[in-house]
């Protein structure tokens, strides 16, 4: 069990110099079989792995990571939380997820820092206008809360925007989420883990998986670095390299990995206190409670593993950055980095069995995948434990590809994937 | 971020370039018999390798032919360039 965080372990261990903190997750070496085995220590694994224990009891389980936890996208992308996706599937599915971020410091004993300081997405040209309002049409429909706002409405909220109709791509209007926000990032991961660890969940760094052992048509455990763990149940969250695994057992998944680029400026003071996100020029911004700008560009156009991305990219980025905000035309970028993003043809997510019995895939998040956290491991849990999906990602299996059922959310969802 | 070595223009910068995908993906000669399943490995099922891939590129901003190349996508550095119709010079 796991000392609870509050005001008064704070006062006693400052007594201690907070030198005796309990530790937030063990560092066990992996036991010779698990019930579950779930690939991949980010915020998606991590939250699957506490849900697995949590709700369905399955506390004889293990996560295994190649690196350290929340070290791959969960602590590269840019935190902005949103649910206000065009279609009912993705409506339900990320506002599922919203809808857990709106307790998850209390539920997790673990702050967060979840930030609900409202998502605005500008319009550009007429044809933004109408999909966006069509959009919040859509999302309203959904009991998903969304506004249109005007031009003068834009610049009254960010009053940073410049919204002369002389810029190349003028203001037209936006639409505004305000249940959305950011979150920190690398506290999802380490919440999370906490609190499967708690419950007595195995989460095994430096453990990298090599191969998977199948019996006929059923999975009997992994290959690691670590030696061979056996295991009746595998979740594969493992992001961009998704595919790396599925080739490990011939299967093919709908997914091309390239990277994605993110950057931070030198911390100002306060100076934007909502995310603005504009698709038709590609730049998006919000401000860390530290103070940096968090500036997310757009992917890579190729197949890529290499995490780095492409100076042109940032480079697009930055000049609409500074079009549509003069004021930061003297900051300096500190810091610039990719995440590897497994991009589905639909631009949405796989939550799915495999016709391989006790293997699972949760991935194709694409760009956006954070935001979905929560939900993605709380859905995901439900299909692992109970081998069928459940309602809210039912529309999420890997057979649309076959069917034709696609989630087309390709620029419907606000943002380009 | 680099640069290609085009077969018809020389060497330029990777942005000049757009990304084709998998290459040898070979359409389907009768579409009509095909089968969902079928249809869904043509359009949407790709192998997605970390390591050398084979991969169809067009100059989009010069010449605007197409050509293939063999490129290790952990590393993005490209082991060689074929034109269309041609073997992989290496698997």
């Amino acid at each position: 069990m796991k000392n609870k965080y509050s005001i008064f372990s704070l006062i006693k261990n400052a007594f201690s110099h907070h030198e005796n903190w309990q530790r937030v997750w063990r560092d066990p070496e992996p036991k010779k079989e698990y019930d579950a085995i779930i690939i991949g220590g980010g915020g998606h694994g991590l939250a699957t792995a506490y849900y697995l224990a949590k709700k369905h009891n399955l506390t004889n389980i293990a996560v295994v990571e190649k690196g350290w936890i929340g070290g791959g996208n969960t602590g590269r992308n840019t935190t902005i939380i949103r649910s206000n996706y065009l279609w009912d599937a993705s409506a339900g599915l990320y506002d599922h997820a919203l809808k857990i971020w709106e307790g998850l410091s209390q539920e997790l004993n673990y702050n967060v820092m979840f930030s609900q300081r409202g998502v605005m997405n500008l319009a550009h040209n007429l044809q933004d206008v109408r999909d966006l309002k069509r959009r919040t049409h859509a999302n309203r429909l959904n009991n998903i809360d969304a506004v249109w706002l005007n031009t003068e409405e834009v610049k009254k909220f960010c009053p940073i925007i410049n919204t002369s109709p002389d810029i190349r791509y003028p203001v037209l209007g936006g639409t505004l989420q305000r249940r959305a926000g950011t979150a920190r990032h690398d506290a999802v991961a380490w919440g999370y883990a906490r609190g499967a660890d708690g419950m007595g969940v195995d989460i095994i760094q430096n453990c990298e998986v090599k191969g998977i052992k199948r019996n006929g048509d059923s999975v009997e455990g992994v290959e690691t670095t670590k030696g061979f763990i056996k295991t009746k149940k595998i979740g594969v969250v493992a992001a961009g390299h998704s595919s790396v695994i599925a080739n490990m057992v011939d299967i093919k998944l709908p997914l091309e990995s390239k990277p994605l680029q993110a950057l931070v400026s030198e911390p100002v003071k306060p100076i934007i206190d909502t995310v603005v996100m504009s698709n038709a020029v590609h730049a998006y911004v919000s401000q860390s409670d530290k103070g940096e700008l968090v500036i997310g560009a757009g992917t890579d156009a190729y197949v890529s593993y290499t995490q780095r991305g492409s100076h042109d990219v940032v480079e697009g980025t930055l000049k609409a950055i500074l079009e549509l905000y003069p004021i930061f035309s003297r900051m300096k970028m500190l810091r610039q980095w990719g995440g590897i993003v497994d991009i589905c043809p639909d631009a949405s997510p796989i939550i799915s069995k495999t016709h391989i019995k006790g293997l699972y895939f949760n991935c194709g998040w694409g760009t956006g995948g954070f935001k979905a956290t929560p939900g993605s491991g709380d859905l995901f849990a439900h299909t692992i434990a109970n081998d069928e999906p459940h309602k809210l990602n039912a529309d999420f299996n890997i057979n649309r590809f076959i069917s034709g059922d696609l989630v087309d959310e390709h620029g419907a969802a606000a943002v380009a994937h | 971020m680099f640069l290609i070595n085009c077969p018809y223009c020389g060497e330029r910068d990777q942005s000049e370039f757009s990304a084709g995908g998998e290459a040898h993906i070979v359409r389907p000669k009768q579409p009509t018999e095909l089968s969902d399943d079928q249809w869904a490995e043509f359009l949407f099922m790709r192998k997605n390798i970390k390591g050398v891939q084979l991969e169809r590129w067009n100059h989009a901003h010069g010449c605007r032919k197409w050509f293939n190349m063999v490129r290790n996508t952990s590393d993005d550095k490209i082991h060689a360039v074929y034109k269309m119709g041609e073997k992989p010079p290496i698997k």
